[in-house]
C-alpha cells in the first residue's frame, strides 16, 4: 500500500512537470494560435527577401518522395548532386509523408523551405510559418504556367509565398478487360448496385470526402455545393451518406501506391480512383487498365515550394527554388513522379516526348475540371459568409465513420 | 579546527560514506534503486502520463496548433461515438480470435517439442520458430497480401474443393495476425512445459490415468500460466497493430487506424491519444483479470 502512494506520488510529480513544461510552450507558441479567421485573414507581416546574397553550404529541406532526388533510389535519377556541385550548397531532405507531417515539421523553425500541398501551404502562411516569395529572385519563375501563378493556395492579396512545383490530378482507372463499358463518370464506382461490387477501391484519407462532393456537385445541384473543400453540414452530411452507401460496394482502401498497382494486376480492385503515376506503372507491368478524368471533373493536387520565415539558409533556399523550376530538373521530377511538370519549358526537356501530352500540362480546359486538395475550414473557402462549413478535424472523424 | 574533525572522524569521506550507508539501510536501498526507478518513472511512467494528460487538451483546427487547456471533450467524443465502440469491440475481438488461434495452433507444437522431440532436435525447431522474426513485419505482411489476392496461392489450393479465398477483410488480418504472433505464443509454452518433469507424466499413467486425465490434471495447470504469458503479448500485439489492417484489411479498420488517422492525417494529437487510453485500459483489465487467476505468480 506505501508503495502504491509513492508510485502515485511519482507520477503526480511527473505530470506536473510535464503540464509545466507544456505551459511553457503554449506562452512561446501562442502567436500563431487563435486563427481560423480566413475570410479576412492577414497573415503575419513578414517581409521578403530582397537580394540574393551567396549560399550558406546547406539547405535543409522538406519534401514529398521523389521530389529531392540524389541517385540513392535510382542512380540515373539524381537532381540533387549536380545543385550541390553548382551552388556549394549540400541538400538534407527530410521527407514527409503526409501534409499535417509537413505543417508539423516545419513548425520546428529546421528547415529552410518546403514543397507543400494546398492543403498544407495555407495553414503555413497563416501561422506565419513561411514568408513571402520574391519571385524576382527566381529568375525560371517566368517560365511558370500562368494558370499556376497566384493563386489561393501559393498566393495571399498578390503576394507570391512560394514557387508552384507541379500538379496531377486523381484519375478514374479501370481494368479494360473487366469493366465494360469504358466508364467516363465517377457513378460507376458510387452506384450501389455497381456490377463490379467488392472489386471497386477508393482513396483511403479524409481528403476523399472531397471526391464524393465533387460527384454530388454535378448530380445533385440542388444542394448547391460550389467547391468541395467548402462543405456545410447538410452538403458535408450528403457526401458522407454517399460514401457510406459506397462502402458497401468497396473491396478495399488504398493509400500506398504499390498496393493499388499490385490489386489492379491481380484483378482484386477493377475500378476505382487514382493517380497517373500509378496507371503508369500498372501498366508497365502489364494490367490492362485505362485512366481518365471523369466528366464531373476530379481533385487533384498542385504544389508550392515555399520558404521558412526563419530560414538559416534562405539563399541556398532561393537557390533551390530556382533549380527545381529550371526546365530540364522540373522535368526531370514531373517524369519520376509522373505528374505535369509547372514550368512551359520543361517539356521540351522530358526523356518522354509525350510526358506533357499524357499529363495534360499545357491543357488549360484539363485543369479547370481540377479541384486542387485545399485544407476545410470553418469559414468557408467559397466566399459563403451565411452558413459555417465544416473543418478538417470533422471530416478526420467522419472517415473514421465512414469506414465503421 | 579543521584537523581536529578530520581526526575524530579517521579515513576521510568515503569512509564516512560508506559508515552512513552502512547506518542507514534505508539510504542504501534509495541510493541503489534511484537510477532504475527513474528510468521507469520519467520514461515508462512519464510517456504513459504525457499520453494521459494530452488526452485532455484539444487542438486549433486552423493552424493546428495544441491548446493546452483542460477539457473532456475528447472522452466525450469517444464514449458517444457509435462508431468508436463499434470499433474497440471489433480491435478486442480480433485480438481475443488471435489469441485462441495461436494457443491452439502453439500447445501442440509446444509439447511436441518440449516432450516428444530429442534435445538436439529441439535446438533446431527452436530456431526454426524464430527465424520469421528475422524477416521484416512489412515483407510478411505483404506475402499473406499476395496470397490472399483473389488469384492468390490460398485461391488456387481452395479452388478445387469448391471454395474460394476469403479475399481482403477481417479474416484476412487474423490470418496474417495470427501468423505474425504465433512464435511469441509457442516460445512461452514450450519453456513452460519444457520445466514439466518427465516422471510427473510416468506417475500419472502408472496411478492408472487417462491421456485426457493426465492432460487436465497434470499439464495443463502447469502449462496454464506459460499459456497466459504467451497470450499477454499475442493479445496486446494485436490491439496494436495497424499495418496488417492497412494491408490486408480491405475495407476494414481497428483501433490502432484510428489513432494512426488521428496523428497522421488530422494533426489531432488530443483525441489519438484518448483513443490510444482504450487498449490501454483493455490490458490493465486483461492483466488485472490474469492476476486473479494466479497465473502471474507462476510466471
Amino acid at each position: 500500500m506505501r508503495s502504491t502512494r509513492i508510485a502515485l506520488a511519482a507520477a503526480a510529480a511527473v505530470m506536473m512537470l510535464a503540464a509545466g513544461c507544456g505551459s511553457g510552450e503554449a506562452n512561446s507558441g501562442g502567436a500563431a494560435s487563435g486563427g481560423g479567421d480566413v475570410a479576412g485573414f492577414t497573415p503575419p507581416k513578414i517581409p521578403a527577401m530582397q537580394s540574393l546574397g551567396k549560399g550558406e553550404g546547406q539547405v535543409n529541406l522538406v519534401a514529398w518522395a521523389g521530389y529531392a532526388e540524389d541517385g540513392s533510389n535510382d542512380k540515373s535519377v539524381d537532381w540533387v548532386t549536380p545543385f550541390e556541385k553548382q551552388t556549394g550548397c549540400k541538400v538534407n531532405t527530410k521527407v514527409a509523408g503526409t501534409s499535417d507531417e509537413m505543417v508539423t515539421l516545419m513548425k520546428t523553425g529546421q528547415y529552410d523551405a518546403v514543397s507543400a500541398s494546398g492543403d498544407a501551404s495555407l495553414r503555413l502562411i497563416a501561422g506565419g510559418t513561411v514568408a513571402p516569395v520574391n519571385t524576382a529572385l527566381v529568375p525560371n519563375y517566368a517560365d511558370v504556367f500562368a494558370g499556376l501563378k497566384n493563386k489561393p493556395w501559393n498566393s495571399v492579396d498578390g503576394v507570391s509565398y512560394g514557387i508552384p512545383h507541379g500538379r496531377g490530378a486523381n484519375l478514374l482507372m479501370w481494368r479494360t478487360d473487366k469493366v465494360k463499358p469504358a466508364p467516363d463518370s465517377w457513378g460507376a464506382v458510387f452506384d450501389p448496385n455497381s456490377p463490379y461490387k467488392g472489386k471497386v477501391t477508393a482513396y483511403d484519407s479524409p481528403i476523399y470526402i472531397a471526391d464524393a462532393a465533387l460527384y454530388l456537385m454535378a448530380t445533385q445541384p440542388g444542394l448547391g455545393i460550389k467547391d468541395p473543400y467548402a462543405l456545410d453540414q447538410k452538403q458535408f452530411d450528403a457526401a458522407v451518406n454517399l460514401l457510406k452507401q459506397q462502402k458497401t460496394i468497396i473491396g478495399e482502401y488504398w493509400s500506398d501506391y504499390t498496393k493499388e498497382v499490385q490489386a489492379f494486376k491481380s484483378g482484386d480492385s477493377v475500378i476505382g480512383t487514382t493517380w497517373q503515376v500509378i496507371a503508369n506503372l500498372a501498366k508497365g507491368e502489364k494490367a490492362p487498365v485505362r485512366a481518365t478524368l471523369p466528366k464531373e471533373g476530379a481533385t487533384g493536387w498542385s504544389d508550392t515550394w515555399m520558404v521558412a520565415a526563419k530560414a538559416q539558409h534562405p539563399n541556398c533556399a532561393y537557390m533551390w527554388l530556382d533549380w527545381i523550376v529550371s526546365p530540364k530538373v522540373n522535368a526531370q521530377v514531373a517524369e519520376w513522379f509522373g505528374e505535369a511538370p509547372s514550368n512551359g519549358k520543361a517539356c521540351q526537356e522530358t526523356s518522354d516526348k509525350k510526358h506533357c501530352a499524357t499529363f495534360h500540362a499545357t491543357d488549360e480546359s484539363y485543369w479547370e475540371k481540377v479541384h486542387y486538395w485545399n485544407t476545410p475550414i470553418a469559414q468557408c473557402l467559397d466566399g459563403r459568409t451565411n452558413v459555417t462549413c465544416v473543418d478538417y478535424s470533422k471530416w478526420t472523424q467522419a472517415w473514421t465513420s465512414v469506414k465503421g | 579546527m579543521s584537523a581536529v574533525n578530520e581526526v575524530s572522524t579517521p579515513g576521510g569521506p568515503v569512509r564516512r560514506l560508506a559508515g552512513l550507508l552502512h547506518r542507514r539501510p534505508g539510504l542504501r536501498l534509495s541510493a541503489l534503486l534511484a537510477a532504475p526507478l527513474l528510468w521507469l518513472v520519467v520514461a515508462y511512467l512519464g510517456a504513459l502520463g504525457a499520453l494521459l494528460l494530452s488526452a485532455f487538451w484539444t487542438t486549433n483546427v486552423f493552424t493546428g496548433d495544441i491548446v493546452k487547456q483542460f477539457s473532456t471533450q475528447n472522452f466525450h467524443d469517444l464514449i458517444t461515438g457509435e462508431v468508436y465502440r463499434r470499433i474497440a469491440l471489433r480491435s478486442i475481438g480480433v485480438a481475443a480470435l488471435v489469441t485462441v488461434i495461436d494457443a491452439v495452433i502453439a500447445f501442440p507444437m509446444a509439447l511436441c517439442m518440449a516432450k516428444l522431440t530429442s534435445p538436439r532436435a529441439q535446438r533446431w525447431l527452436v530456431i526454426a520458430i524464430l527465424t520469421p522474426l528475422w524477416a521484416s513485419y512489412l515483407v510478411k505482411a505483404y506475402a499473406w497480401r499476395v496470397m490472399l489476392s483473389g488469384e492468390g496461392l490460398v485461391h488456387w489450393a481452395l479452388e478445387p474443393l469448391g471454395m474460394s479465398g476469403a479475399g481482403y477483410g477481417l479474416t484476412a488480418v487474423i490470418i496474417t495476425l495470427a501468423y505474425l504472433w504465433l512464435p511469441f505464443m509457442i516460445l512461452p509454452i514450450y519453456a513452460g512445459l519444457e520445466r514439466l518433469p518427465n516422471s510427473l507424466l510416468d506417475a500419472s499413467a502408472d496411478l492408472g490415468a487417462s491421456t485426457f486425465r493426465t492432460f487436465r490434471a497434470v499439464i495443463w495447470p502447469i502449462a496454464f500460466p506459460a499459456v497466459v504469458a504467451g497470450s499477454i503479448f499475442t493479445f496486446s500485439l494485436s490491439l496494436g497493430d495497424f499495418i496488417s489492417v492497412k494491408i490486408v484489411g480491405g475495407k476494414s479498420q481497428l483501433i490502432g487506424n484510428v489513432v494512426y488517422d488521428n496523428i497522421g492525417a488530422a494533426n489531432n494529437l488530443p483525441f489519438a491519444a484518448a483513443v490510444a487510453t482504450v487498449p490501454v485500459a483493455v490490458m490493465v483489465i486483461y492483466l488485472v483479470a490474469v492476476r486473479r487467476t494466479g497465473a502471474l505468480e507462476n510466471l
